[in-house]
């Protein structure tokens, strides 16, 4: 009754024509992503672990400034030490703050003209449902044919999933700056930017802190899906244990995943009431 | 200083289209209301011509809806015209390019808010020399020209306070000394001391009237209370669903109502059930 219509087929001569004509794009890109988290990873396994501890326990303490946090924040983080998975953890901790920086980077910018163009929003919107809520395994599989296997194609799809929070926050952030006050700067002469910079930003910051505080929770729970592809860190041990019916070994990386996120979650939360 | 002739204003639909209907439409005010509703547009304002005097005090009286804010709105552009011309000290502002028009709102225009319209993330100190920023001025001078401002409105001390920490009346006398620092030859303001309790508001009412006697700035003052109008206006000029009623001196509107609308104010503040201030 329906004709078919081939999407299958046209995703795949698609994905090949841009594998043949911006192979050496996709390569830089590649490249880039690899040096940067390699920098990152270099960065966080260059002090001794504990030395590294005590400093992520400082960090969480000057965020969310109640005391408490100390003996939690230093028992979590030891007891992935004593699962022997800190550098695994640490390998995912790098996907996760470069994937993050990547989608802030992209997505706040973006976010900020959907605000300001109704047009664009109209083009960003659906897009973003897309990204969203495509099922992540979907974009794996096309960016290991443009990236290889290994830990690049899971920053690329880690990123591609936590772009939209970064957008959608500070698109609704900006809206929701009081119509009076823009129009008191614009009342005093200020030039859109000046406005941009001097009003919206900062009164829309709550808003985007919350968007980075998001796209870092997507972040984290793609890097299991990651291990998939090569991954490696958390997502490997998690693979890995699930191949072999390693019941044990698969709580403990999950376990280590837990910890994570309940560290990143409560330490940008933090900051973004902080620089509210 | 400020002439304005047939301002209009059409707000959802086109410029170009509007302009052709109003050029098309009879004279009487409710036909022309009702051609441009049809259209899916809406008067905001209709024919508006006025002027005002340097250093006067002119009052925009109305109820909501009655496109007085519109009206202030336009005298800066902060609302484009859909027809009609402003000239403010000789100058045409629907002419302008944006620079000009930035220059306009920065040098010669100061305006206040209903509901303050600070910056809260900013000391109160920041705030006033907003006008200031966007111009250039290096820090230093125009934080000591902001507190020079404050001092003029009563809140020297308060500089380093942000707006939250502040009662309405002090944020409003931030919103008035912000726009008293940049030094305007014009300050709009739109219902400034509505939202303010009665007494605060017969303070404020007395500050810029202090203020006026030594400064004489020519004010255009939006407000829908006749006690205030009559209280602050050298001339009042009333209007209803965008058209100007009556204008005239408090003593002219309170002996001779044009039409029942003015004669309904005046009614109501013998009566003395107008806000109580």
């Amino acid at each position: 009754m329906v004709p078919d219509i081939p999407i299958d087929a046209w995703t795949t001569s698609a994905i090949d024509w841009l594998r043949d004509h911006l192979g050496g794009f996709f390569d830089a890109i590649a490249e880039f992503l690899r040096q940067l988290l390699n920098g990152m990873y270099q960065v966080l396994v260059l002090p001794h672990p504990l030395l590294l501890t005590a400093i992520l326990v400082a960090i969480a303490w000057l965020c969310v400034r109640r005391w408490v946090v100390i003996p939690v924040a230093a028992a979590g983080l030891l007891l992935v030490q004593a699962m022997d998975l800190w550098t695994d953890t640490l390998q995912s901790l790098a996907v996760v703050l470069v994937a993050s920086a990547v989608a802030v980077v992209v997505g706040v910018p973006l976010g900020i003209l959907t605000a300001r163009k109704d047009s664009v929003r109209t083009v960003v919107r659906p897009v973003m449902d897309f990204m969203q809520t495509m099922p992540v395994f979907v974009y794996l599989l096309p960016a290991v044919f443009f990236f290889g296997i290994g830990v690049v194609p899971g920053v690329v799809a880690t990123t591609i999933f936590a772009v939209p929070p970064a957008v959608r926050l500070t698109d609704l952030g900006i809206r929701q700056v009081d119509a009076e006050v823009v129009e008191a700067a614009t009342a005093f002469g200020a030039r859109p930017r000046q406005i941009l910079r001097d009003v919206q930003l900062p009164l829309a910051l709550p808003s985007i802190m919350t968007g980075v505080n998001q796209v870092i929770m997507l972040a984290l729970s793609m890097v299991v899906v990651a291990g998939l592809v090569g991954g490696g860190g958390l997502g490997a041990v998690v693979v890995q244990a699930i191949t072999q019916l390693d019941i044990g070994r698969g709580f403990e990386g999950g376990l280590a995943v837990v910890v994570l996120a309940i560290y990143l979650d409560r330490v940008t939360a933090s900051l973004g009431r902080r620089l509210a | 200083m400020i002439e304005v002739n047939g301002l209009c204003k059409v707000y959802g639909m086109r410029d170009a289209a509007a302009v052709t209907l109003l050029d098309g439409l009879p004279p009487e005010p409710m036909a022309r209301r009702v051609a441009v509703t049809e259209r899916g547009g809406f008067l905001g304002a209709d024919d508006v011509s006025f002027s005002v005097e340097r250093g006067e005090v002119f009052v925009v009286m109305g109820l909501s809806g009655s496109g007085k804010s519109t009206v202030l709105r336009m005298l800066n552009r902060l609302i484009e015209p859909t027809a009609g011309s402003v000239s403010i000290d000789g100058k045409q502002i629907r002419d302008m390019d944006d620079a000009a028009l930035r220059s306009l709102r920065n040098r010669t225009i100061g305006m206040v808010f209903q509901h303050f319209a600070l910056f809260d993330h900013r000391t109160v100190r920041e705030n006033v020399a907003y006008g200031l920023q966007v111009r250039g001025l290096p820090k230093k001078e125009r934080l000591d020209l902001a507190d020079k401002a404050l001092a003029q409105v009563g809140l020297a001390e308060r500089g380093d306070a942000k707006p939250a920490q502040l009662s309405g009346g002090q944020r409003q006398r931030v919103g008035l000394a912000r726009a008293l620092a940049t030094e305007p030859d014009v300050l709009l303001m739109d219902e400034p001391f509505s939202a303010l309790d009665p007494l605060i508001r017969r303070e404020m009412q007395e500050l810029l009237q202090a203020l006026q006697a030594e400064q004489r700035r020519t004010i255009v003052f939006v407000t829908h209370d006749l006690v205030e109008a009559l209280r602050l206006g050298s001339q009042i000029m009333i209007m209803r669903d965008g058209r100007v009623v009556q204008r005239g001196t408090g003593e002219e509107i309170l002996a001779n109502p044009a039409d029942d609308y003015v004669a309904a104010f005046v009614a109501d503040l013998r009566t003395g059930g107008a806000h109580g201030a």
